[in-house]
């Protein structure tokens, strides 16, 4: 079925791509709604589809250590995770990035509790995006299957050499069927070469250890390297975006992708899913003659500064939509939007929504509503609220 | 941009330059010191009851005990033996005695 188009769900289309990215070693622990991703690895092993090797774990913080200790060796490694899960794993998340060892991660991005809940929010992932991990956030199965090849190849540049976490919806992606193009993984091997890491590995014939104490005198500089990664992953990323469109025919932008920008006086910048919905909400708004349009955000780390700042010669107005809370604070999109903004000589007006947490729906209808609000301020000057909860119900 | 491959990890970094991407250091004796003298108690084994066993050589946390060439029985490597007891704790025959450590024991 390799190099045919078949109706599966994102959770599928991630498990399959372990085949097409030729990937060494999994390890992984069952939580919804990524567990179909950890069965259909465990299928794909027990069936000799996929030769590498599965690592049955007792929990997330020893998925990621077994994938640090198979990074380690040289081996490509890849996890899935979501929400409880992905914090469970935090001690081990910045094992993995200040090890500079280059393993993908998809996280399925569910709220956490209590209350209880397993749908769709970002706050798991977004609680993790000063670790040193690049972030994509994906907007289908077929943009989640060709990220994670490509988060491989970022990672794995010896200009990077830092982990990858590929973000994907709760049940919107995880468990919805879409047509998803598999790739061959010979096609793949040109793209995609066999990990080779150059920086360290652990050889018993040159043998290192990783892990020993540095102290104050050099501890920073260790950390500014990991800087300096980051910012030289910007351009990695844009390389790996446009190549793999040349070779594959798909491109989804480079750290953000832009719809309907031209002439746009407002720009509606999110992340995830509700972006992919939002454009159906602007080109209902277009017709009704607002000029409006959208720019997703696809990586958030690094995150996409220049690019932020381009929209500021651009539009008049900027609505950020934020599915991850922060109490007390701006949630991730609206602050780094508006820090991104500051240097700018021309600053448009900043309209930022919290909305969807805990799954609920964000529908077209509601994000013509956050728009139009946000264009009658930016038509008038005057600017009521610059940040709202969206659709709390309330007596 | 070159990276530096881990047989060129500078041992006696003066700036960023100087260090491997990661944080992963070449073996070495000792490359924090010697830390014998952490030590509060001090191991002796009494040879003349040691039964040439080497469960304290198997269990030493530290690798601090080694097998002596010429006579095939373990001995404690003082430099670095922390003095934690597990040797004595396993010993079979009791013979390593806990001392504590003073000036006259360690000189």
């Amino acid at each position: 079925m390799l190099g045919e188009t078949k109706i599966m769900t994102a959770d599928y289309a991630v498990a399959y791509s372990i085949m097409a990215s030729r990937t060494d070693v999994v390890a992984a622990y069952p939580i919804t709604p990524q567990t179909v991703i950890v069965e259909i690895v465990a299928k794909l092993y027990e069936s000799g589809q996929w030769n590498g090797k599965y690592i049955r774990v007792e929990s997330e913080h020893s998925a990621m250590a077994a994938s640090i200790g198979a990074s380690a060796t040289g081996a490509r490694a890849f996890t899935a995770t979501a929400s409880q899960g992905l914090a469970y794993m935090y001690e081990m998340i910045h094992w993995a990035s200040n090890s500079r060892l280059p393993i993908v991660m998809a996280n399925v991005n569910r709220a956490l509790a209590p209350a209880w809940n397993i749908h769709v929010d970002q706050t798991d992932s977004m609680a993790m995006r000063d670790n040193g991990w690049i972030q994509y956030y994906v907007t289908s199965a077929q943009e989640a299957y060709d990220t994670i090849i490509q988060a491989f190849k970022v990672a794995e540049d010896e200009r990077v050499y830092l982990p990858a976490m590929v973000n994907l919806d709760a049940f919107i992606l995880s468990h919805t069927a879409f047509p998803v193009h598999l790739l061959d993984p010979e096609e793949v091997d040109p793209y995609l070469p066999p990990y080779e890491p150059k920086h360290w590995k652990l050889d018993p014939d040159h043998p290192v250890s990783l892990g020993n104490i540095v102290f104050p005198d050099f501890y920073m500089e260790f950390r500014y390297k990991m800087e300096e990664a980051m910012n030289r992953a910007r351009e990695v990323i844009r390389e790996a975006s446009r190549d793999f469109s040349k070779r594959f025919g798909r491109y989804y932008g480079d750290l953000v992708e832009e719809y309907k920008m031209d002439g746009a006086k407002l720009s509606l910048v999110t992340q995830g899913t509700v972006a992919a919905e939002a454009k159906d909400a602007i080109d209902e708004l277009r017709e009704e003659g607002y000029n409006v349009g959208l720019t997703r955000i696809r990586v958030f780390r690094p995150f996409p500064e220049e690019e932020i700042r381009n929209l500021a010669s651009k539009v008049d107005s900027i609505v950020t939509l934020d599915r991850a809370t922060a109490f007390g604070a701006r949630p991730a999109a609206n602050l780094e939007v508006r820090a991104a903004l500051y240097d700018c000589e021309k600053r448009p007006m900043v309209k930022g929504y919290m909305a969807g947490l805990g799954g609920r729906d964000i529908t077209i209808k509601d994000i013509k509503e956050m728009i139009k609000k946000a264009y009658a301020e930016m038509e008038s000057g005057e600017q009521k609220q610059d940040f709202e909860w969206f659709g709390i119900k309330r007596r | 941009m070159v990276l530096k491959l881990i047989n060129e990890v500078n041992p006696h970094p003066e700036t960023i330059e100087d260090l491997p991407e990661a944080p992963i250091s070449m073996p070495k004796i000792g490359s924090t010191g010697k830390t014998g003298n952490w030590r509060t108690f001090i191991p002796i084994i009494d040879y003349d009851n040691c039964i040439n066993c080497k469960l304290c050589w198997l269990y030493c946390p530290e690798g601090s005990i080694f097998i002596r060439e010429s006579d095939d029985f373990p001995e404690i490597d003082y430099d670095y033996c922390k003095g934690c007891g597990v040797c004595a704790q396993v010993c079979p025959k009791k013979c390593i005695d806990m001392k504590r450590a003073g000036i006259e024991l360690e000189g």
